[in-house]
């Protein structure tokens, strides 16, 4: 139940300046900048990312000031609104610029901002020698902007507002180095792939003005149990597929491999951290009405174990140590996924997950990054080998977040992830048991990835010379190190359970099938065979630095993805571009071929276009007669029927 | 035999159609008489004032505009109940007036392409011979560009306006001959202009003879002319419904044809490449919105009651359309074809709008109407159509105009404030939040899923989502694609198109962040007067 106090006043008085602050920086770097002039413009470019890092930093500090004011107040009173103005009223319908501060959002701000300004810091060294370096900050801040629109939104439309922003963000950043073909494909491909989404989303939000003329969380919390049971049905599902193209999952999870041509800093901030856990918040805010959707519930789980599998299995196979990551990640929000699935149980073990994979992931992404800026840019695991001695710093911070995610004992990731197992043994064996198993494969491809990095003999490219990053860059680093080994914290007392409840639910206490203690154990174990499969597979042997072409049938087809372009293909865009071709053709042959021809009447063949002209108008002429022909015939069609 | 009575004129009322014809005839008297020196700026100066005058004067009659009737409509019956002076027809007056400001500042652009408009020296010329070079060594220009244009105007208005069926062909046509001849007027690439304006015309006069041989059976089953009396007839059943059906589609076909709907699409690309870009603009944004303003009185005041057999019609012809024009454009080459299949699509979403009619003691109290949707829709659609095409005459090359989309790659780097603005445009026709595309979008789609019609919006949202897709394509190629290397460069306009182009791009963002009075506007437009 949504029900915010927009009275209350204080520090909640400037909850629109956490927008503000970077949506300024992003107007002051791309909308002012370009044109100045002379040395101003000069100056601009040389020390415009500290205006975008100071006003990520700026939000970060005013999140954390109203973290510690919402602390302050009792459980009861921790829904803070602000209207900011009416966006458009005509009668029953009204949509304000509505914000809403809960104990949810309070999370998220402190995440985007948090680890937002981390990136923007590790980002001044990233793109030091970038001659656009003051775009890609203006950028960053419009992502910032547009994602903290989406958290704090009040309503389906202006989360929709933020939603489609952070998607235009992305666009923008996916192909940033846009002298790359790579780049702009992968921009394309993310941007086609997310609309398939955004289908689900606008049609949910239509559905739910039709519904309950509104679609403030507000009103429909109240309301949500008087619309009929295929209603709530076909809004959950919709939401879902909206969830899925943002979150990347299962069908909709082709574009998140390709968007890592964006600089790493994106990849860790946009593609890790926070924009792909939109689709887990969608699911987790609108809680009140997947709970009365018990089988768009079933949806979720599914679509989340199969992903988690599905990303887990491209993570084995990769070479590239950003797609190995991206793979991961898709794994590890399915994990994130199935615990919103559900329900209240799962609520804040799902919300948990998300931040402490936010920390170790970024903190990876970021290592990654280190490591290709040693390596001149060489993403090939093939090529690495033995960096532990080059990179020290970059190797130990990457190592806290390599235990974090495999859920090694008292690191982030094992809070995390064993709760999220532990209830999904309790809902349904085989979804636990095969997020066990994902829980394995995990350990094997993080492990891979570590030995083949990290370890193993030097395979480096004759003239690189790996070395460390410099301090701009490996103290964020450090700092998300530091996240990642003690992110459990937040479990402690069950503290994020209880901070939750207000807004996810009370979960009915469950049993799971086993006792707690041994089911920890059985991960564990799993996840030691995991670590130890890797470690005679990969660790024992040669690596060598070509790909194996002769491998089974399994490997090629992980590397190809598990097929999902192919499928893709089949499903969609063949069948899509042949009818526009055949749409086209009809086009220019059926009734107007005067495209070619209207442009060479210009060159002066106007004898021949005389000819031709007649024959266009006459067809032109004939589909309107058909046109009226069929006007008239649905018009006695339906009057007969 | 029926004794002849006078019909009473309401003077006041009809004052702003007065004043646009008249300034439309002294136009004719200004350009027979006034030196050649002169007539450039007396003519500009003229349409303006006209169209002002007449601007205010929507404004002093909506003011005071009276209940109808004791009904829900406000307005008068003018002219012996010939034409309708109510809420729709002001708002669409209003809408139609400052579209056409916008217009004229257009034609009157002489800036861009050295000093001359973008209207053919001498038409009468025939391209490529010494006649033309002349002309053009003379400086010649067509300045009965004006007056043509406020004829069409007075078309525009008398059109959505009009209370019975000859009246709205009358005003069919006066509003379609002068665009015809506008069109052939292109100063560059004639032939393609000429070739235009003649197709045009062509399938113009065979979709008004559909029109007319509609009008001729519905009168055969309703004995009138009258839109009450058509309405009085269907609503008591009277005599041969396949009359009334096949009357109802033929009229159809002459209004579908006029705002472009598929199948009647076929001549917009066309239309909308050959003719000379202001023209386009004008032509674009005006007749969409007189055209629907007609299409909605007609099917709503004259054929409501009969709306079970019409809605699903419309239902398909939406559907098509948008998916026909979102579609098409995809693979289109040149911007203003581009553009063009895009109107296409639009006309499928304003559709949306019209279908989604239901009687007015099914609307909740201060629910949103379809005519306040569409009227929306309309407003949103004007402007940035304006904007757009007023933008597309800013990128040239030597040869005039450069509308091959491929030769506007790097446009972003080169001019960065021209292509933030074409991509705002572009933006808004998409439907993305914050700009008024999103809020008309989002009006026509809930009165439509009101009325029941949700496989309709279904096809809608899948359609718009196609639709965004091409728009960013262009955006891609702006920003992202290298530029070419001997690429357009942008013309510095005058103020006049700096005006509308700031203008457009105003109004599409301040209807996108508030859109409230401009939908309350619309509201207070009400019902049509009956």
């Amino acid at each position: 139940m949504v029900a915010p106090d927009t009275g209350a006043g204080g520090v909640f008085d400037l909850l629109w300046l956490v927008i503000a602050l970077p949506l300024l920086g992003a107007f002051l770097l791309l909308g002012v900048a370009p044109f100045l002039q002379g040395s101003l413009k000069a100056s601009a470019d040389r020390h415009g990312h500290l205006v975008g890092t100071a006003a990520a930093a700026a939000s970060f500090v005013l999140s954390l000031v109203l973290f510690i004011a919402l602390l302050g107040r009792g459980a009861e009173e921790r829904q803070i609104g602000q209207h900011l103005w009416t966006w458009f009223e005509t009668g029953t319908i009204s949509v304000g610029m509505d914000l809403l501060y809960d104990q949810l959002a309070a999370l998220f701000l402190l995440l985007i901002t948090g680890v937002g300004s981390l990136i923007h810091v590790y980002a001044i060294g990233y793109m030091e020698h970038d001659v656009r370096r003051r775009r890609f900050f203006g950028y960053l801040n419009l992502f910032v902007a547009a994602m903290l629109t989406l958290i704090l939104s009040a309503n389906f439309v202006g989360l929709f507002l933020g939603w489609e922003g952070v998607g235009l963000a992305s666009y923008l950043l996916i192909g940033f180095w846009q002298h790359k073909p790579s780049a702009a494909a992968a921009a394309k491909k993310a941007f086609v792939i997310n609309r398939v989404g955004d289908i689900g989303l606008s049609l949910a939000i239509a559905l739910l003005f039709a519904t309950y003329g509104t679609t403030d969380f507000a009103g429909v919390s109240e309301h949500a149990a008087d619309a009929s049971q295929d209603t709530l049905t076909a809004l959950g599902l919709l939401l879902l597929l909206g969830a899925c193209g943002k979150s990347a999952q299962v069908p909709l999870q082709a574009w998140l491999l390709d968007a890592m041509e964006g600089p790493t800093p994106v990849s860790a901030l946009i593609h890790a951290a926070t924009m792909v856990t939109a689709g887990v918040y969608l699911v987790v805010r609108s809680n009140f009405i997947f709970e009365l959707a018990p089988i768009a519930q079933t949806a979720v789980v599914v679509v989340a174990t199969v992903t988690l599998l599905w990303g887990a299995v491209l993570g084995c196979a990769k070479d590239d140590i950003k797609k190995a990551l991206a793979g991961s990640t898709m794994s590890q929000i399915g994990y994130m996924m199935l615990a919103a699935g559900l329900g209240p149980v799962g609520y804040p073990f799902a919300i948990f997950h998300l931040l402490t994979h936010g920390f170790f992931k970024a903190n990876m992404f970021l290592g990654a990054g280190s490591v290709m800026h040693g390596m001149d840019d060489d993403v090939d695991m093939r090529h690495y080998g033995g960096l532990n001695k080059a990179m020290p710093v970059t190797f130990l911070t990457f190592a806290m977040g390599y235990l974090a995610i495999i859920g090694f004992p008292g690191f982030s990731g094992f809070w995390s992830k064993d709760r999220i197992i532990e209830s999904a043994l309790a809902d349904n064996l085989l979804v636990g048991v095969l997020a066990m198993l994902g829980a394995g494969i995990t350990a094997f491809y993080m492990t891979r990835l570590m030995l083949m990095t990290f370890f193993t003999e030097k395979r480096w490219a004759k003239d690189v010379h790996p070395h460390e990053s410099p301090k701009v860059m490996t103290i964020p680093l450090m700092v998300l190190a530091a996240l990642s080994v003690l992110g459990g914290v937040l479990l402690a007392g069950d503290w994020i359970v209880t901070w939750l409840e207000p807004v996810t639910g009370h979960a009915e206490h469950y049993e799971p099938p086993l006792p707690a203690l041994v089911i920890t154990l059985l991960i564990t174990a799993v996840v030691a065979v995991g670590v130890a499969t890797a470690w005679f597979l990969v660790g024992k042997r040669d690596v060598p630095r070509e790909a194996p072409r002769e491998v089974s049938f399994a490997t090629r087809a992980a590397r190809a993805d598990l097929y999902g372009d192919a499928i893709n293909d089949a499903v969609v865009v063949r069948p899509g571009a042949s009818l526009v071709g055949g749409l086209t053709t009809f086009d220019r042959v059926g009734v107007d071929g005067a495209v070619e021809g209207g442009s060479s009447a210009v060159g002066g063949i106007s004898t021949t276009m005389r000819r031709l002209q007649n024959g266009f108008v006459r067809s032109y002429a004939l589909s309107v007669l058909a046109g009226a022909l069929l006007v008239v015939l649905a018009l006695l069609a339906v009057n007969l029927a | 035999m029926t004794e002849f009575t006078k019909p009473s004129v309401e003077y006041f009322e009809l004052w702003p159609l007065l004043v646009v014809f008249g300034v439309a005839c002294l136009g004719v008297v200004v350009e027979a008489f006034a030196p050649r020196a002169a007539r450039y700026v007396s003519q500009v100066v003229l349409a303006l004032a006209g169209l002002v005058a007449a601007m205010v004067g929507v404004v002093l009659i909506a003011r005071d505009v009276t209940t109808y009737d004791d009904g829900a409509a406000r307005g008068i019956l003018a002219v012996g109940g010939t034409i309708a002076v109510d809420g729709p027809s002001l708002f669409i007056w209003g809408l139609v007036l400052a579209l056409a400001i916008g217009g004229v500042l257009l034609f009157a652009e002489r800036h861009l392409d050295g000093g001359s408009s973008a209207f053919a020296g001498q038409a009468s010329a025939v391209p490529g011979t010494d006649a033309e070079t002349a002309a053009l060594a003379a400086r010649r220009e067509h300045t009965e560009v004006y007056p043509l244009l406020m004829f069409a105007v007075f078309g525009m208005m008398l059109f959505p306006a009009a209370n019975d069926l000859l009246t709205m062909f009358v005003g069919l046509e006066v509003l379609s001959l002068p665009l015809y001849l506008l069109c052939g007027l292109a100063r560059r690439r004639r032939l393609l202009s000429q070739e235009a304006a003649l197709k045009y015309f062509l399938l113009g006069a065979f979709s008004s003879g559909f029109f007319l041989y509609g009008a001729a059976l519905i009168y055969g089953y309703a004995g009138s002319m009258d839109f009450a009396l058509i309405n009085e007839a269907v609503r008591n059943d009277v005599g041969n419904s396949s009359l009334l059906l096949i009357g109802t589609g033929l009229l159809s076909v002459g209004l579908l044809f006029k705002v472009g709907a598929v199948p009647f699409q076929a001549w917009t690309p066309d239309v909308y490449q050959g003719a000379p870009t202001p023209v386009t603009a004008f032509m674009a944004a005006g007749t969409k919105v007189a055209a629907f303003g007609a299409l909605m009185r007609l099917f709503y005041v004259a054929l409501g009651a009969d709306r079970w057999s019409w809605q699903p019609m419309l239902w398909i012809i939406a559907v098509l359309s948008m998916f026909v024009g979102a579609v098409l454009a995809i693979t289109q080459n040149d911007i203003k074809r581009l553009l063009a299949y895009s109107s296409v699509a639009h006309t499928g979403f304003i559709l949306t709008g019209v279908l989604g009619l239901q009687a007015s003691d099914q609307l909740a109290i201060g629910e949103i109407t379809s005519i306040q949707a569409v009227l929306f829709y309309l407003t949103t659609y004007g402007f940035a159509t304006l904007g757009a095409f007023a933008v597309v005459s800013l990128v040239r090359d030597a040869g005039g105009e450069t509308t091959a989309i491929d030769r506007w790659a790097g446009l972003g780097k080169e001019s960065p404030v021209v292509a933030a603005v074409f991509a705002f445009f572009l933006l808004a026709m998409a439907g993305i939040p914050l700009t008024s595309g999103f809020v008309g979008k989002l009006a026509v789609f809930s009165v439509a899923l009101a009325a029941g019609a949700w496989p309709v919006v279904v096809a809608a949202v899948i359609a718009s989502i196609i639709a965004a897709f091409l728009y960013i394509k262009v955006i891609k190629v702006m920003y992202f694609d290298e530029p070419v290397g001997d690429g357009p460069t942008v013309a510095y306009p005058s103020v006049l198109t700096a005006t509308t182009i700031a203008v457009g791009a105003a109004v599409t963002l301040v209807l996108g962040v508030l859109p409230g009075p401009v939908l309350d506007l619309a509201a207070a437009a009400g019902e049509f007067i009956r």
